[in-house]
């Protein structure tokens, strides 16, 4: 795809690329409060990525992300999940076994008794496997459309 | 006031389904879909599903239009009889 959209696209794009992302994080962020989580919010921020590709031409968009970044993202999110399951084993728990839960540090904060509005610092290991996943969804799925798209550029050059 | 608001969703997902078949610019068709997704994620909202919703509208609306428009880009744009 050698050639981008007209300016308004473009601009668009640019203004609705900022407010994509922040709530794609939000769902990310409070995956264990509210619908959404790991996936949801990971192909909501995808989406932002996704936009700038289509809106955008191709060597504009690799000036400002690298393939290799998003290549990194999903390798981060994959190790920084089995990276968490992994930890409880050396702590005398079993796998996956949620050790921070109600530990009173990071995410370990006890829920209360009864009706409350929830609390973001709670849940253990939830909220950080919800982070390592929404990173992977992020990577994944926006290196298949890169991919896509250079495979397009390529054979317009070829012709 | 939630059945009368159901009813249109239902009416509009089958319009725009029947618009997505009979339509012969391929792009109009891609934007059309997304109308379609956004609808179905309405509906999957007022069936008490949010976390389906969410999951729809962006895979729905924003990945597979996204493949779409690029795959067209790539071919002609208009339906070939």
């Amino acid at each position: 795809m050698s050639d981008s959209m007209s300016k308004i696209i473009r601009t668009t794009a640019d203004v609705m690329f900022m407010f994509i992302v922040v709530f794609g994080f939000y769902i990310v962020l409070h995956g264990h409060l509210t619908p959404g989580g790991g996936f949801q919010g990971g192909a909501v921020i995808a989406t932002g990525f996704i936009l700038l590709i289509v809106a955008h031409k191709l060597d504009d968009f690799l000036g400002w992300f690298k393939k290799k970044a998003f290549q990194n993202f999903e390798m981060s999110g994959l190790v920084l999940f089995i990276g968490t399951a992994l930890a409880a084993i050396p702590l005398g728990y079993l796998f996956f076994r949620n050790f921070l839960c109600g530990t009173g540090g990071l995410f370990g904060q006890v829920v209360p008794y009864g009706i409350n509005p929830g609390f973001l610092n709670t849940a253990g290991t939830i909220p950080i496997m919800n982070i390592a996943v929404g990173i992977e969804v992020l990577g994944g799925l926006s290196i298949i459309i890169l991919y896509m798209t250079s495979g397009i550029s390529n054979h317009e050059e070829g012709e | 006031m939630i059945e009368l608001i159901h009813i249109l969703v239902l009416i509009g997902l089958v319009i725009t389904a029947a618009l997505i078949v009979w339509q012969k610019d391929l792009i109009v068709a891609a934007v059309t879909f997304a109308a379609f997704s956004f609808l179905l994620s309405i509906e999957f909202y007022i069936l008490q599903a949010p976390d389906v919703a969410i999951a729809e509208a962006a895979v729905g609306a924003g990945v597979s239009t996204a493949i779409f428009i690029i795959a067209i880009r790539a071919t002609h744009d208009q339906e070939v009889t």
